[in-house]
């Protein structure tokens, strides 16, 4: 990659927010300033190799974005034969130029950003869509291959979100102190979908798509700059750091999938344990706190439990049950009552494990993971029969090619 | 922006309420109706008749087939609607939320069609 390429992919990927944002509040037309900005960084990728990398990279793609917007508005009422319909807000209207000094209005204005593309009305997977490209620049193309969608489907997806904010009228706003809490959890909610979307693809090829869950992991750091005492923001981030330092170890040479007990922990990200650690020190998450910052910080603290042993055997098992009843007590989930099942068989034998787990068949009629879990106790209690039975049973429900090998794999080791 | 609040409940909900709790009602409407005063403007507003005494006009072919009932038979019926002018979504959002809790409320923007103009 040349100089002036890097330079640009760098201030795409730093700035696209925030000069959206920016352009968003002078010219309060979506349809345009997405345009508009595309344009010129498609211009600045012919023109920098010519005349340089401009002294303020994000102030020339500023200029040239906004000069677009405004040619297509002139063009606009043109052909309208009437006055531009410029929606100013006389707040903006004079920092216009300013925008080398990012003061407190630009983060207010990426903020507000962040919520329209999340707002509440909007399908959520679509919402995570759209805040991957309009706050972190993600093209659409990229989009579509992290969500594992063609991307015509993936543009159209953009597109009729972009029409439900306009036509409904979604604010471009930060929302009054009562609301904004709720708010935030939308935030965070939308990343933690496209993030979980990322470890756990319900099909295809791949165990992991670390590329979606590292973008969604960016977007909670930009909102977290702007409300560093959120809670909710908080804690999220801790357990997605948490969990993302696993991704290497989580997948071997050929692809398969690699359970916690069995990965190469040298391999896990320290850094990210680190700083995933420390966040759940933080002051913001001491005393009251609302249910779903709680429950994040709750399963943070169980990715930690794994993420500071140095084995699984090290793993203080009594504790990691000790949270799942926490997170019990906040969210009452299946899946939070199978994982609590396998925590339970580490800690007091396998069958207490199924035990514990003998009445979830009705919540998780689908799940390939009930059956598979259930395979592994029995497996380990000896009753290689049932055992057998329960792996072909995960392995018929199991849409994921690495996961349904290794389902596969097993249920023949039991007959070797 | 204009919006039109369409609302959803139980049928049979309104006959069955007691006095005390169709001031209720009432009171929700109310603070509705001031919320929207102080941010914009009530165009109009109605409550309609239960949707099993709807007459339903049907297009079928070159004939025209009227029949008793609503066109969609649902649990959830609709039981009136305000229009309403407010700045975007969030009022309209926050506003929708003080009317009665037994509702569920559609939220819908009003839409110019291109090319049509009222004679």
């Amino acid at each position: 990659m040349s100089v002036e390429q890097a330079a640009l992919a760098e201030v795409v990927r730093e700035e696209w927010g925030r000069l959206t944002s920016l352009l968003l509040a002078h010219f309060r037309r979506l349809d345009l300033v997405e345009d508009a900005l595309a344009d010129a960084v498609e211009t600045a990728t012919t023109r920098w190799p010519r005349d340089g990398v401009p002294d303020n990279p994000a102030a020339w793609l500023h200029t040239a974005a906004r000069r677009r917007v405004l040619d297509r508005i002139r063009a606009e009422a043109m052909a309208q034969r009437k006055m531009p319909l410029l929606v100013m807000d006389a707040e903006h209207r004079s920092t216009a130029t300013a925008f080398a000094d990012p003061g407190d209005l630009v983060e207010d204005d990426l903020l507000r950003l962040v919520l329209m593309c999340t707002h509440p009305a909007l399908d959520p997977a679509a919402a995570s869509a759209l805040a991957l490209r309009l706050v972190l620049g993600v093209s659409t193309a990229d989009i579509a291959r992290l969500f594992l969608v063609p991307e015509p489907t993936m543009a159209a997806r953009l597109t009729r979100a972009k029409k439900k904010i306009v036509t409904a009228g979604i604010p471009f706003a930060v929302p009054s102190a009562d609301v904004l809490p709720e708010r935030l959890e939308v935030v965070a909610q939308t990343a933690y979908l496209a993030f979980t979307a990322g470890y756990a693809p319900g099909s295809g090829p791949d165990v992991v798509r670390t590329a979606l869950a590292a973008e969604a992991i960016r977007l909670v750091r930009v909102v977290l700059v702007l409300r560093p005492d959120e809670p909710v923001l908080v804690g999220l981030l801790a357990l997605m750091l948490l969990q993302h330092s696993r991704r290497d170890a989580r997948v071997d040479a050929d692809g398969g999938l690699v359970l916690l007990p069995d990965q190469d922990r040298s391999s896990w990200h320290q850094d990210e344990i680190d700083e995933g650690v420390a966040l759940l020190q933080s002051a913001s998450l001491t005393g009251p706190i609302p249910v779903r910052a709680a429950a994040y910080v709750v399963q943070a603290r169980i990715a930690a439990e794994h993420a500071t042993a140095t084995s699984s055997d090290d793993t203080d098992w009594g504790r990691v049950v000790d949270h799942y009843d926490d997170l019990l007590a906040l969210a009452p989930t299946p899946s939070a009552r199978l994982a609590r099942a396998v925590a339970v068989a580490e800690a007091s034998g396998p069958q207490a494990g199924l035990d514990a787990m003998a009445d979830l068949d009705d919540q998780l009629p689908r799940s390939h993971r009930l059956p598979a879990v259930r395979a592994a106790l029995l497996e380990r209690a000896g009753e290689l029969d049932a055992a057998r039975s329960a792996y072909s049973v995960a392995i018929d429900r199991c849409g994921n090619d690495a996961e349904r090998a290794d389902l596969l794999r097993r249920r023949d080791a039991l007959d070797g | 922006m204009r919006y039109v609040v369409l609302i959803a409940c139980d049928p049979g909900d309104w006959e069955r309420a007691d006095e005390a709790t169709r001031q209720e009602y009432f009171d929700a409407h109310h603070a509705f109706e001031r919320y929207v005063d102080e941010r914009g403007r009530r165009t109009s507003s109605a409550a309609l008749c239960d949707a099993d005494l709807a007459t339903t006009v049907r297009r079928d072919g070159d004939a025209d087939v009227v029949t008793d009932g609503p066109f969609v038979e649902l649990t959830e019926q609709l039981s009136g609607y305000y229009d309403v002018e407010l700045p975007d979504l969030d009022t309209a959002i926050a506003a929708a939320r003080l009317l009665p809790r037994a509702y569920t409320l559609e939220i819908r923007a009003v839409v110019g069609v291109e090319g049509y103009e009222s004679v």
